[in-house]
Parts: C-alpha cells; structure tokens; sequence
C-alpha cells in the first residue's frame, strides 16, 4: 500500500510500486488531464508537480512517491502561479491539438514559482523537455512572459 | 476496476491531528466516464456536454437550446488546426450569435449529412479542406436557423420580420423595443419552416470573419479537461497492448504467453493477424504482459530491404524515362543542344508521423454493432473497414469523433491500421469486454504508414538571359494510392496524383517542362501514407531548392528570379513580394559575432493555398547553425480566422523544421531503427524560431492553411544556409552536412 498526496487529498494504492506515476494517477484515480507521450521522460506530455517540483511522471515509479505531495493540471490552477499560466495560455490562444499543454502548464508553472521574471533562455531551459509536436512554442514562450507579467 | 486498485482514503482523527491541516476530504471521481455517458445519447463528444432538453435544430449542423447555448456539429475533426473553431465561425456570422455561447462538438460518422463536400460522398477530414469545403454550407445552416429565428420572432410580435435585428445572440424589433434572446425563441423556431436558400450576409457586415474568434478548444485544453481517445475509459473496459512483428510482413511463428497470463491484471492474451495483443486491467500491467511474452516471429513474407539500398536503387531508376506527368514543349531537344546542363539530385527520407497521443482507439462490440471513440479522422473508409471485418451494415459501426492529440495525416489512414487491429482483438474476445487499444511510443514509431522515401533527379538548362529553358524533374518513390480504394480516382494512367503534386504544377514559366514519375511499389513493401502537406513535402523542396541553384547559376536575386517567372501567376507574386517586403529581404541582415549569416526565400502553393518563406540563419565556424527568424506570408482567399491561420504557419513552420533537421526513419534488413523521440527527434522550444506572419487580404474563396506552411520552410533554410555557407542541401535531414 503506497500512501501518498494527490491534489490536496491523501490517497493510497495498492498498485505495485514499479506502477509510473502517470498510469497510477491515470488509470487508478481517472485523473485523465496528465498525458502519455513516450514513457520515457523525453516529451513531458505527463509532467506532474512532486513536493513543488516538475516531473516526468511517466518514468517515476510509485515507489517513490510514497509520503509525497502530488499536484496535476486538474488542480494547478488553485495556485495562483497555475491560474496566470492557464489564463496566459487561454488569452495567447496558445494551444493547437492540446495533448502536450498539460505538460507544458505543469513546466510552466514550476519556472514561475521559481523565477517570477524568465528571460527568453530561461524559458528555453526549463521548457526545452516538453515537446510540443504542432509547435506552439512561439505562444509558449509569449503565454510565460504574459503570465509573468499579470503576476508581477 | 478503478476502486479494485485504488481507494480513496479519509484521515483519520489521529492522522488528521498529526498533519494538523485539512478538513474537507473530496472523493476523487473519475470525470470523464461521468462526461461520456450523459452525451453518449447525442451525436459526436468531442468536448460538447449533455443536449439540452428544448432545443431547434433546423438542420445537422446547428442546434440552440433553451438556455441560449448554439451547438454547432463540426463534421470535421480537429486535431490542433482549429477546424471546430473555424466551423463554429462560419455559422455563428451568419447566425448572429454570442460568440461567448457557442460550443461545438463532434458530429457522428454519416456521410449522408456529414461529408465532406469535396470528397464526393465521403466523410473525413483531410488535405486542408475543412473550412473550404464547409464555406458555404455553413454559413447557409447558420443563415437557416438566423431566418427561422427572426420568423418566429415576427409571429410572436406581430411585426414584419424585415423590421427585425439580430445581433450577438439577441432578436430584436426596435420600433416596439422588443427582444428576445436565442434560448426564448427556440422553440417557436422549430415551428417555423426551413427556408431553401437563406440569404446571406455581405462581406462588408462580417463581424466574426476576418477578426478574432478565440479558439473554441482552449479552455478544456489548458485545464486538462479535454477529452481525448487516451482518456476514455467505459465500464468493464479492457486495455490491449499489442506485441507487433519486428518487420513489416512478418507473422507470428509461436507464441508463449504462459508467464504473461500469470501477472496479476493480465485477463487474455490473444493472437491477431498483426500481432499477439495482452488485454489487462489497466494500460501498464498490459504493457508488463506484452514485454513478458515469448514470440517467435516468421519472417518468410517480411520485406528486408534497407534504406539505403532503397536509395541506390532508386539512383538507378532515376536515370531511365518515367511515367509521364507533365509535358510541355521538348525538354529532351532544349537539353541536348544546351551548352551547360545543370543537374542535382535529391533524397527525402521516410518520415513518420509522430502524432504527441500515439494511436490508439476504444472499441465495444454488442448486439446492435459496434460503437468506437476515436480522434476520428476518415469516417466512410473506416466505418466500411470495420463492417467488413466484423460482419456488419456500416450503419451498424457508430464512430464517436473525440478530439485528436495531432494527426499530421496519420489518424486518417487507407488501411484503417490501427483501428482493425482493435477490430481484430475485439472479435478475438468475442466482445465480452470493451477494449481500448494503446500503441506505446515504440508502436507508434514503428507502426508504418510512413511519409514515403523519395528520390528526385533534376536537370535544367537556362537561356541567354539566364531563364530556364528546359526542366526535367524525375521522381522515384512508393505512392500512397496505389492497393488502397482511393487509387480509382487518384492514380491516373499509373500517376499517383500525390507523388507529383507540387512538381506537375510548377508555377513558374518554363517553355520546356518535363515531370516523370517511377512508381516503386512493387518492389518496396514499407507501408506509407500521407504526413503533412503530402506530395509538397518533398515536390516542394526539390523545386525551391534546385531553382535557387538556377539562380545563383544565372547570377540573379533568388526573390527577382521567380517574380521574373511568375508573369502568368500574380497571386504567387503578391505572395512572394509580400514576404520579401516584410523580411527587408533587400536590406543586409545584422552581422553577429563570429556568425556567418544568410537569408533564403521558397514560395509554394499546396491545397490552394499560396505560400512563401523568408528564412534568417547564423551559421557558426563550426557547421552548427540556428535559424533564427522566418517571415511567412500567404494567400488563402478569405482568411476566416486570422488568428488560427497564423497559428498554423507558425506551427507548420515548426512542424517542417524538425523534419528538415532531423527527422527520419530509417530501416535495415527490414526493420525500423527509430523507437522513440530519442533516436527520432522532435523540434523543441530552444530551436523554434521567431516567426512573422503576414497574410495577403483577399475575397477570394478560403482554402486550407493547415498544411500550406510546411513545404516552403525547408527549401527556404537550405537556401539560407547556402547563402551563409556557401555550401548546397540536396539531402534531408540536414543533420551534420554543415559540419563535414
């Protein structure tokens, strides 16, 4: 039994613990919003936030979120930082076929939270794992200055 | 099956004391079942909610209901092109509507309401023709209910109806000051009869066309709640990953899945003409099964053929007469009595799709027929597919058009791939379950149905000021067409229409023009298909690239040379000067430090739609290079949702760039060497350039700008990068060429 917190709520499993994080939280607790892309940690379509951080959760197995704290698109925008982003996103008409936007969020986020003002580079850096195949990237990196702006 | 795995847990008091936070504890609900049951009732989900109760629906494409909500059923499928947004549009203008009001979903799959009219009495989405073929069959569905509206409005009041005004959602006579919104007249309206041919409005009174209608999809994409294939999941449901042979053709000799059928969540495993497929509980304990199977593959039947001998054989074929495709004057004659013969060739490899959501789809069997949700791209072949294999009406296979997680061509396959492969395990379990099929990225890479390998062998001769006299273009590669049921009306006198299009008709003037086609299918057994802007993936850069070869040749501006050439096309000019005006094309680029930079120019017309590509690069001393800037402009008729068209060349630029750096699929001894996006790499945001897109006003009638943006990109970077380097891309991916 693998306990853990997901979205605010404690919840537990008892999916083995070699389970990635995303097919637990996808397939076990039917929060669909965090996607597959490659199960390998190459294209961030399933970044989740553990204890603040990005992940892969693709490549993350349950056994090693045990006693964390969970976070994924259905709830980042509960935090402020998760509003402005999906707000910024919604204002730039960023996303196309949506399947990596989740992901892209999810990095996002995280870059503010932790860098409130990112330079074009910066953005580059931290969003360079989150491919986005219909190459929404012109509006990603617009959408995150955009955010930071409604946040300073 | 969820809660056998999982549980929702409240804290105890004790842990709650512990943790001293948090009171409210929610139950965590699987959403999207919940979501797919109260409108599995109604045409289509593709993010639409329950129908409403009251509603008018004057026809299959609009529905208002009491609470004022417009539904407009897009027959079309989006997959990030905007298709619903760009439907939606078409109506709502006509209609009047609140754009805040407007929601759009799926339609079902019936090509007697829903085809698409280009296609003749086929449904499906495809080669840019969503807002083209739909113009004015929108615009007179949303015309039809704004005049039934107004009717029953008139009726009630006890006014002429010419005296009434609708405006964003709201029908109103001003004399008496009356209004009504939508949702109060629907139900009078239904009353009403259906006009034949509404008016329509003048262009000048557009209020939505031509400005900007924000994207219909972004709240349920930015928010996680849109649902695609991969989130469904139907009570009972089954989730099969297929083990698939290791070369295209090969079959299963012997299977052992006795340790598979021991792992816990493992429920069948079951031999498919494509495979041997693992149905588990749930996606990873499927994919556990299928690693834990023992398979011995027979090859007898599996083509082992490699890249690169495909290469060399096409070489060969190259340099012997094709099939004829166009011909105009004697390009044999003006050849052979040139004084300098110019000549390149050019090699596209296979390219796959790689779609973000790899392929997959939902299948239920039961006594009616079969019922599927799929990113739904090609309606009337999958459907007839399906009912053959299972044994039923296509009426009996209902097909629910969800959204798609990209497609790039690949969802809408001839062979109906991947959606009889779920066909086969479904029958296979004799339907006691609903199965969704998952392909893993490794699946997905190595499923086939690629962009073909092509090889193009140019030769020209110019005249005394430097025009070309004589062309001759020969290309070599594998036609989609040919062995599908589109060869009838695509391949022609043995021409597949999409090998040559984009080289047949080259828009420049040319006294002398030869184009041949050799046709490989016969000899080459890799499964193939369109990818994004087709025939114009490589057609367009073959042609771009090699005229700027002219060019320099002719030592003229490679922007003058094709506007010299282009008397006869004036929209191709305006587009091509457009570009170039906009990218300061006659200005020098700013020096950088230790950079050698360049610019290109590509102008290509596909789907109707006329685009051109000013490409920026800095190349370092070392062969590594960025491209920095692209300026796009482009003529496509009336441009409905500029927004959107902007979207699409900025993503088509980016889409066309990972290709041209990096993409492509390899095969030795038959099998494909790339699995993932490691060995397959895909354009991240650090490569992306700046792009400025500029678009040429028009009232011509729109056409497609989802693919359109693609084919100008490549030609346009490899004519920067010889403008900084000097040295000539006649290969893609361009890869490390710059290095040696």
């Amino acid at each position: 039994m693998i306990r853990f917190t997901l979205n605010g709520k404690p919840v537990s499993t008892d999916l083995p613990g070699d389970t990635p994080l995303l097919w637990a939280v996808r397939d076990g607790f039917a929060l669909t919003g965090s996607k597959f892309g490659c199960g390998m940690g190459l294209c961030g379509a399933c970044t989740m936030h553990v204890d603040g951080d990005p992940v892969r959760s693709c490549s993350t197995p349950l056994s090693d979120i045990a006693g964390k704290t969970v976070t994924t698109i259905e709830t980042v925008g509960a935090d402020r930082v998760g509003a402005a982003v999906q707000q910024a996103w919604q204002k730039l008409d960023v996303v196309q076929c949506g399947y990596c936007q989740s992901g892209q969020i999810m990095s996002a986020t995280a870059l503010l939270q932790s860098n409130p003002k990112p330079t074009d580079a910066d953005i580059d850096a931290a969003m360079a794992g989150n491919v986005c195949r219909c190459a929404t990237y012109v509006r990603i990196r617009a959408a995150i200055h955009e955010a930071a702006r409604t946040l300073a | 099956m969820t809660t056998r795995h999982t549980r929702i847990e409240n804290l105890s008091r004790r842990d709650f004391l512990k943790q001293g936070t948090g009171l409210t504890l929610g139950v965590l609900l699987p959403t999207v079942p919940a979501q797919l049951l109260a409108a599995g009732a109604g045409p289509g989900i593709a993010g639409s909610g329950p129908v409403a109760a009251a509603s008018f629906a004057p026809n299959a494409f609009v529905r208002i209901g009491a609470d004022d909500t417009v539904t407009v059923i897009a027959k079309h499928l989006e997959m990030g092109q905007g298709a619903h947004t760009g439907l939606a549009t078409l109506v709502a203008e006509e209609l009047d509507a609140d754009w805040a009001h407007v929601v759009v979903e799926g339609a079902p799959a019936d090509a007697a309401r829903y085809n698409n009219l280009f296609w003749g009495k086929a449904q499906g989405t495809g080669g840019s023709t969503a807002l083209a073929n739909s113009f004015m069959q929108l615009r007179q569905a949303g015309a039809a209910a704004r005049s039934m509206l107004v009717s029953a409005a008139a009726a009630e009041w006890g006014v002429p109806a010419s005296e009434i005004l609708v405006r964003e959602g709201v029908v109103s006579h001003p004399k008496t000051q009356r209004q009504a919104r939508f949702g109060a007249l629907a139900e009078a309206a239904t009353r009403q009869p259906v006009p034949e041919s509404p008016t329509l409005k003048d262009p000048k009174d557009f209020r939505l066309i031509g400005r900007h209608a924000p994207r219909k999809d972004s709240l349920a994409k930015t928010t996680g709640q849109a649902t695609f294939t991969q989130d469904i999941k139907l009570p009972g449901m089954l989730v099969a990953v297929v083990a698939h042979p290791p070369r295209f053709g090969a079959t299963v000799k012997s299977v052992d899945d006795s340790a598979a059928r021991k792992l816990p969540g493992v429920v069948d495993v079951v031999q498919i003409p494509t495979g041997v497929a693992v149905l588990a509980h749930d996606t990873w304990r499927a994919k556990k099964g299928r690693d834990a199977l023992k398979i011995e593959w027979d090859n007898s039947a599996a083509w082992r053929g490699s890249s690169a001998a495909v290469v060399e054989r096409y070489r060969e074929l190259a340099a012997t007469p094709g099939r004829p495709a166009r011909q105009d004057g004697d390009v044999d004659a003006a050849l052979g009595k040139a004084g300098r013969v110019f000549e390149a060739e050019f090699v596209f490899p296979y390219l796959a799709h790689a779609a973000m959501e790899p392929m997959n789809c939902v299948i239920r069997l039961d006594a009616d027929g079969c019922e599927v949700w799929n990113g739904e791209q090609f309606q009337t072949p999958d459907q007839h597919a399906l009912a053959a294999l299972l044994g039923l009406k296509p009426e009996q296979v209902k097909l629910n058009m969800l959204f798609a997680g990209g497609s790039f061509g690949r969802r809408a396959a001839p062979n109906s791939d991947y959606l009889l492969e779920a066909g086969h395990i479904v029958k296979a379990i004799d339907g006691r379950a609903p199965v969704k099929l998952v392909w893993l990225r490794e699946d997905d890479m190595r499923g086939g149905n690629y962009r073909p390998l092509y090889l193009h062998r140019l030769r020209a001769a110019l005249d005394d000021a430097g025009r070309p006299l004589a062309w001759s273009q020969r290309i070599v590669g594998q036609s989609i067409l040919t062995g599908t049921a589109f060869e009838p009306m695509m391949v022609k006198d043995g021409i597949d229409a999409t090998s040559v299009e984009g080289a047949a008709n080259l828009p420049y003037a040319v006294p002398n023009l030869q184009v041949e086609l050799h046709t490989t299918n016969a000899e080459v057994k890799v499964p193939v298909q369109w990818w994004r802007s087709v025939g114009s993936t490589h057609t367009g850069f073959a042609t771009e690239a090699f005229l700027d070869e002219l060019a320099t040749a002719a030592g003229t501006d490679p922007v003058d040379y094709r506007l010299n050439l282009l008397d006869a096309h004036p929209r191709h000019a305006a587009v091509l000067r457009l570009a170039a005006d906009k990218a300061g094309w006659s200005a020098p680029l700013a020096g950088r430090d230790g950079m050698r930079r360049g610019r290109g120019v590509a102008l290509h017309e596909s789907f109707n739609t006329i685009v051109a590509q000013v490409a920026e690069v800095s190349v370092a001393a070392d062969g590594t290079f960025k491209l920095d800037r692209v300026v796009c402009a482009l003529d496509c008729g009336v441009a409905v949702n500029p927004d959107v068209i902007r979207a699409q060349m900025e993503g088509g630029i980016g889409f066309a760039l990972a290709a041209a750096l990096t993409g492509e699929i390899t095969l030795d001894d038959g099998q494909v060497v790339q699995s993932n996006f490691h060995d397959y790499p895909v354009l991240r945001i650090d490569q992306m350039p700046a792009v400025e897109v500029h678009i040429v006003p028009s009232a011509e009638k729109p056409t497609g700008v989802g693919e359109p943006g693609v084919p100008p990109l490549a030609p346009a970077l490899a004519n920067a990068l010889f403008a900084a380097s000097g040295k000539r891309i006649r290969r893609l991916p361009i890869g490390d060429q710059l290095k040696a």
